[in-house]
């Protein structure tokens, strides 16, 4: 399957156990190291995280649009720690306020009326943020 | 890094819609007490030079087409009683003049607001002993355009004073501001907050209803603006409602509010 599935792989922690304390997400949610190479595709799939949606980052000048939503993440590394990025991809609204535009990623703290067939269900798999952070963690200045 | 591949939108361009070089548009104009936006901006500010010149150039149009068709329809005889529009309304140019501009109004039997698809529906049964028009079917778009095109340049304005329009617009602004779906996305979010930026390869506008029905050139059709609603409301990967339910009604009655004083420019041209 493309999107996200609702059941969580062994050694994966669920949606519902992952504690934000501190702005962070400490330790990975599934033991398996991210991977950079995969976390750069799912940033830029538009049926994955998307992210370029609202962010723009040099890293991927190949693709042709980058919104300019949210602020651009080249760099961002210098600026969070991993644990940091982790908890901002599983759930910005805790880091940054519930008014932020940023869906939360791994999380089932969502909008109204959700899709029947995404109930229940997170926008990334546990592993997919692993990646995603990866990948975050080599855009240095 | 200084050179990314952004191309930063800079918000809605500063420029003036004539159409034909004949009818001023109020396109931007200060908002209604109460409103949140500083400024009302119409979409066409939002769009490329191409898209705003086919707007601004009847000839041009493509959905002028869709008008013609509408005005066709305007003449035909339809249902039992052997009527077309034209056997009570007459001249659309002058019995339709301005009508378009102050829709949703309060229809009394109903209980409910009804938008000019609605209106029409109600005069094909009521008067014509003909079938309504299912959504986006038959004649409903082009013949909406029709009637709004009657309205060409006229600022919008909805009467809230009318029966029980006040309760609608205030769960229209529920809705409004009402976080859905997976995406966990409201309408401000998108069009409140963050107006006149790319979200990926679009540029954002305040979403105002005002050139609806409207020519989508990525579609090359008419779209009708349930019909858009419910794309919006999709796309933030939620269930969306019915086209003319009380919720989508409701919407259309607090979105067209935010829009007052912009001019009807159906049918507008957008990407
Ligand atoms: C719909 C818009 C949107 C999407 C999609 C989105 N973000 Fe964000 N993001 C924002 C905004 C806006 C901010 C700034 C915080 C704020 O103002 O709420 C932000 C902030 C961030 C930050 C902190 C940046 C800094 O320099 O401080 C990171 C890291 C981030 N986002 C990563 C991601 C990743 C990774 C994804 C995809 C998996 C993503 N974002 C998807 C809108 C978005
Ligand atoms: C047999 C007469 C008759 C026919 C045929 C008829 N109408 Fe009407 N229409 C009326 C009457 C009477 C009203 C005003 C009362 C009402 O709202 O029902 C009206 C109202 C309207 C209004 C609202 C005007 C306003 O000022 O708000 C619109 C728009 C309209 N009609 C469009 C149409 C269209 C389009 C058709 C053809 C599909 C049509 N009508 C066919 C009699 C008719
Ligand atoms: C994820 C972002 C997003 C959300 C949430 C969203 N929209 Fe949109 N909307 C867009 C985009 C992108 C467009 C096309 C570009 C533009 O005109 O802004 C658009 C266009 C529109 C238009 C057409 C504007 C025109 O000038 O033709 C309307 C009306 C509209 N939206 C209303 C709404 C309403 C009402 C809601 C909430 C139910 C909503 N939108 C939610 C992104 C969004």
């Amino acid at each position: 399957a493309i999107m996200a599935s609702s059941a969580v792989a062994f050694g994966e922690m669920a949606p519902g156990d992952v504690k934000i304390m501190d702005m962070k997400v400490s330790g990975s949610l599934t033991g398996v190291p991210g991977d950079p190479a995969e976390g750069r595709k799912v940033f830029a799939d538009r049926k994955l995280g998307n992210c370029l949606a609202c962010h723009a980052v040099s890293d991927q000048s190949d693709q042709q649009f980058h919104g300019e939503v949210g602020p651009e993440l080249d760099g961002v590394a210098d600026r969070w720690s991993v644990d940091e990025l982790r908890a901002i991809v599983v759930n910005s609204k805790a880091i940054f306020s519930e008014q932020t535009i940023m869906p939360g990623f791994y999380t089932l703290d969502v909008g109204i009326n959700v899709r029947k067939d995404l109930v229940g269900k997170t926008i990334l798999t546990a592993q997919q943020v692993e990646d995603v952070v990866a990948y975050l963690a080599t855009l240095k200045e | 890094g200084a050179c990314s591949a952004t191309a930063f939108a800079g918000g809605p361009v500063d420029e003036q819609l004539v159409i034909d070089g004949e009818i001023e548009m109020t396109t931007r104009t200060a908002p209604p007490e109460g409103h949140p936006l500083d400024e009302l901006i119409s979409g066409w500010h939002y769009r490329t030079k191409e898209t705003r010149e086919l707007e601004a150039d009847t000839f041009e149009n493509p959905a002028m087409l869709y008008v013609e068709q509408g005005e066709e329809i305007w003449n035909t005889v339809e249902g039992t009683e052997g009527k077309s529009c034209a056997s009570c309304h007459g001249d659309a140019s002058e019995s339709m003049a301005g009508v378009g501009a102050h829709y949703p109004k309060w229809d009394a039997e109903a209980g409910r607001p009804i938008n000019i698809e609605l209106q029409i529906n109600k005069c094909r049964e009521e008067r014509m002993g003909a079938e309504p028009y299912a959504f986006d079917k038959g004649g409903q778009k082009p013949l909406t355009a029709y009637i709004k095109h009657q309205s060409l340049g006229e600022p919008m304005s909805i009467d809230l004073a009318e029966g029980d329009m006040q309760s609608w617009w205030e769960r229209g602004k529920e809705m409004y501001y009402t976080r859905t779906g997976q995406l966990n996305l409201s309408c401000a979010n998108c069009h409140e907050d963050h107006n006149g930026e790319y979200i990926r390869a679009d540029h954002l506008s305040q979403g105002q209803v005002n050139g609806f029905p409207t020519y989508r050139l990525k579609q090359a059709s008419l779209v009708s603006l349930h019909n858009r609603f419910r794309g919006c409301i999709r796309d933030t990967r939620a269930e969306y409602p019915a086209a003319f339910s009380d919720e989508l009604m409701a919407l259309e009655v607090y979105v067209t509010w935010r829009g007052t004083g912009l001019s009807v420019e159906t049918p507008a041209v957008r990407q």
